[in-house]
């Protein structure tokens, strides 16, 4: 089957990227910030979205990639003066990848709602190691660290502007995108849906499910850390609260209000959310959870496919 | 052929019914008077198991009804069916295999409106027919032979005081001398003014029990006989069926 | 040797709750295949409901009645507006759906009661002496008294007609139906139930720690662990594995900080799911 390119879709991707590009210049910082933070939380719903809307498997467990990737970043730049941005991104890459590894062991050997509670379990694991070992991670309190320059060892160094550390993230989080959205639809991208519309006839048909899954979330974890480095970077501090399920949960709703298996969904999810919650938060404080959840829950029984399902399949070709 | 003007007991009218996007029936028909015994005969696939599972409420038919006594059924949820009157032995048995003989039979027994005695009369009724059941009373469900699962299917149904048994390939996997009995419960059913809609593969037991038969093919009725006809003249039997 | 014993009556302790706590979650989830995310929070606000009521009749008893009814009524209400409807669908909706319910409830109770934690007083004081310490009195009660509850449930399913149509629809829930077993109400009760008891764990376990909107977490997470180490849907299985983490945790706070003792029962899910997935208490399947 060729691929129609769908002028649609592009156009839209354009005029989408256009308007996040320009928002550093338009906005004021307050807002500008509050973008970026869409952006990343929206990469780490995305890569959530690797698993729950194509393979099939609800991680609780995201926590632990992004804080994983989140302290990873920060160790490097502690560790190395002066602090060094390559460094710190195959830092927080490593700690997120190892945490996959482990994750991606058990995936390969539950199903459906044993693995989304030990992807929970997990998270609480990490959370509690580092809540606990204070001297590395510092505890409660966590790690304040410098923001890199933008740049390579011994060929130029540039200090990141808000603005431009904007766009860094942008760009990182659109490449990321543009790869995975590669991947989904390669052949490898149709196994996972496969094996998330049936695994037995999958496995049948000859497919070695396992090394998908292990793949899947090797992927899903790492750029789950990715978004952990960019947070890291982003706000020049690492705390355990990130590794708390709250923010694992908080993937879950993100990909669930926007659409699963849309890729874009999660992130469009993120913002929906995240404006929520800053419109919610002005009127009712630290209740605003209360009709965020009613709204979630609702959603879940009357509108499972999400803000963006309905272009799932606009979106997936 | 039914006498006119008396209703059926239950009249299936018209039923499309579907598995998912599987169209299973293409608008069936069909009647069961009080207190008879139809025979449903036809190949494997052709939707005999899915018409009972529409008329026990199990499945919902997207077109046509189902009448009970003529009163409209069709979006009636099962449980309410068998309350009022509809028993059900599907194809692979499905007792409780972790319940006691007793306590699957006491699912269908334990009804609030019905008075002990009644209860007792029921249960002496079933050890009547069955007598292995009573000695297995307090044996878990799923340490009886296949024949005797069959026997607790069909008493467990019967403590519903059912108007009329839906039998679903009741002698499938039984010994020839199993088949007799299943042949005689049948019989003591239908003196018992129980009427039966009996799906079956096996041909001659069913000619012999039923008072009329009708045949399916690919999702319709196609022929509809009194038994005694088809018992004299098999030709229809081998076109429909090749048997 | 003294602190072992303590440590072993504190794990027991621990563990009855747990263990009531984790059959309604096994009960709920052996016959309707939900996953209860909003477990805890029921624990909680059963708590809640047990320190308002207090505060009206003085008596702990009647908050512990009270707190289980109302708790129970709130999750036939949520069983049918939220579950019902998702009947059929993939059983991983339920576990969003009632995460979502769990998130509405612990804000709610958070809004309503605010922050600061609330003190909900034992119904019976007094301590005896087990070696040079003062054990008290009202922890052997709570032992008691989830042995009790668990031992009703537990009754209540094996005989009884109610416990006849449970148990028959938890094995088919189809062919329950056929037998006139009204299953939409077997599982509006069954959720009640399983809410109730849930309720009743948080009021007795009140007095032992503060009564606030976040100490539901920590017992969903701990039921879910137990659930699957014992055997999900298997009730003897699930109240074994209570017992047997709260011990492992107990001992393990001898040395190390509580906070880190909860490591035990992640490592113990994780062996369990690695060896023996179906449960380490449950006989083996013919």
């Amino acid at each position: 089957m060729t691929r129609r390119p769908d002028v649609a879709y592009w156009t839209g991707f354009v005029v989408v990227l256009a308007l996040l590009f320009a928002a550093p210049l338009v906005l004021p910082e307050f807002w500008r910030r509050f973008v970026t933070e869409i952006l990343i939380w929206g990469l780490l719903a995305m890569s959530s979205d690797i698993l729950i809307g194509y393979t099939g498997m609800i991680s609780f467990g995201h926590s632990a990639f992004f804080g994983l990737g989140m302290y990873g970043a920060a160790a490097a730049l502690l560790a190395v003066a002066p602090p060094n941005l390559a460094l710190a991104l195959v830092s927080g890459l490593v700690g997120a990848a190892i945490v996959a590894a482990f994750v991606a062991y058990f995936a390969t050997r539950l199903r459906d709602i044993y693995f989304s509670i030990t992807t929970l379990v997990f998270s609480q694991i990490f959370y509690v190691i580092i809540f606990t070992w204070t001297d590395v991670t510092g505890g409660e309190n966590g790690l304040t660290f410098s923001r890199p320059n933008f740049g390579l060892p011994g060929w130029f160094s540039i200090p990141f502007t808000s603005d431009s550390l904007h766009w860094f993230v942008l760009a990182v989080v659109t490449g990321s995108y543009l790869v995975l959205r590669r991947i989904t639809q390669s052949p490898f991208g149709m196994v996972l849906q496969a094996i998330r519309e049936n695994e037995p006839r999958t496995r049948a048909i000859g497919y070695p499910v396992e090394r998908y899954k292990i793949v899947a979330v090797m992927l899903s974890g790492l750029f789950a850390g990715l978004a952990g480095v960019l947070y890291a970077l982003q706000n020049k501090f690492a705390a355990p609260d990130f590794v708390f399920l709250v923010i694992s949960a908080e993937t879950v709703i993100y990909n669930v209000m926007g659409g699963v298996g849309t890729l874009v969904g999660p992130i469009a999810g993120a913002a929906f959310f995240l404006l929520l919650r800053e419109g919610l938060s002005r009127f009712l404080t630290e209740y605003y959870l209360i009709p965020v959840g009613l709204i979630f829950t609702a959603m879940v029984i009357f509108v499972p496919q999400g803000l963006l399902g309905f272009l799932k399949r606009r979106l997936n070709q | 052929m039914s006498p006119p003007d008396t209703t059926p007991l239950v009249r299936v009218d018209g039923i499309h019914t579907y598995y998912g996007k599987s169209h299973i029936l293409h608008g069936v028909s069909l009647d069961v008077q009080a207190g008879e015994v139809v025979g449903l005969l036809g190949r494997n696939g052709v939707g005999k198991s899915t018409t009972l599972k529409t008329i026990m409420g199990l499945v919902h038919p997207t077109e046509g009804t189902v009448a009970l006594e003529g009163r409209p059924i069709t979006r009636l949820p099962a449980h309410r069916l068998a309350r009022l009157g509809i028993g059900y032995v599907p194809e692979d048995r499905r007792i409780f295999r972790l319940l006691t003989v007793m306590e699957n039979l006491r699912t269908g027994l334990d009804r609030h409106d019905v008075p002990e005695d009644r209860k007792r009369g029921l249960l002496d009724k079933a050890y009547e027919y069955f007598p292995v059941l009573a000695e297995r009373r307090a044996q878990a469900g799923g340490t009886l032979s296949g024949g005797e699962q069959q026997m607790l299917a069909i008493a467990r149904a019967m403590m519903l005081e059912p108007k009329i048994i839906l039998l679903d390939e009741p002698t499938e996997g039984l010994m020839p001398r199993m088949v007799a009995q299943i042949s005689a419960i049948i019989d003591a059913l239908h003196r018992d003014g129980v009427a039966i809609l009996l799906v079956e593969q096996n041909v001659p037991l069913t000619l012999e029990t039923s008072q009329r038969v009708y045949i399916m093919e690919k999702g319709v009725v196609r022929h509809h006989a009194r038994a005694s006809e088809l018992r004299h003249d098999d030709t229809v039997i081998h076109q429909y069926l090749g048997v | 040797m003294e602190q072992l014993v303590v440590q072993t009556l504190n794990g027991i302790v621990a563990g009855m709750i747990l263990a009531l706590v984790a059959s309604g979650l096994t009960l709920i989830f052996g016959i309707m295949d939900v996953v209860n995310f909003a477990h805890g929070e029921l624990f909680m606000l059963g708590a809640y409901v047990g320190t308002t009521t207090m505060v009206v009749t003085h008596n702990f008893w009647v908050a512990l009645v009270v707190a289980a009814v109302t708790i129970a009524l709130l999750g036939a209400v949520i069983q049918i507006t939220t579950l019902r409807p998702l009947l059929g669908r993939d059983p991983l909706t339920t576990i969003l759906a009632t995460f979502g319910v769990s998130l509405v409830l612990q804000n709610y109770a958070l809004w309503q009661y605010g922050p600061v934690p609330r003190k909900l007083s034992e119904p019976i004081t007094g301590h005896f002496k087990l070696f040079d310490l003062e054990y008290p009195y009202y922890r052997i009660a709570i032992a008691v008294l989830s042995a009790a509850i668990i031992g009703g449930l537990y009754l209540f399913l094996k005989y009884g007609t109610y416990g006849i149509w449970i148990r028959a629809t938890t094995q088919d829930r189809v062919m329950a139906s056929a037998m006139g077993i009204p299953v939409p109400l077997v599982h509006v009760a069954v959720f009640a139930i399983g809410a109730g008891m849930a309720a009743a764990s948080g009021v007795l376990f009140g007095p032992l720690i503060g009564v606030n909107h976040a100490m539901g977490t920590d017992w969903t997470l701990k039921a879910f662990i137990v659930v699957v180490v014992g055997g999900m849907g298997n009730l003897g299985g699930s109240i074994l594995a209570s017992i047997f983490i709260s011990l492992l945790e107990a001992y393990a706070a001898l040395w190390v900080s509580p906070s880190q003792a909860v490591i035990v029962s992640f490592v113990a899910l994780i062996l369990t799911l690695l060896i023996r997935p179906t449960g380490l208490f449950v006989p083996t399947p013919k």
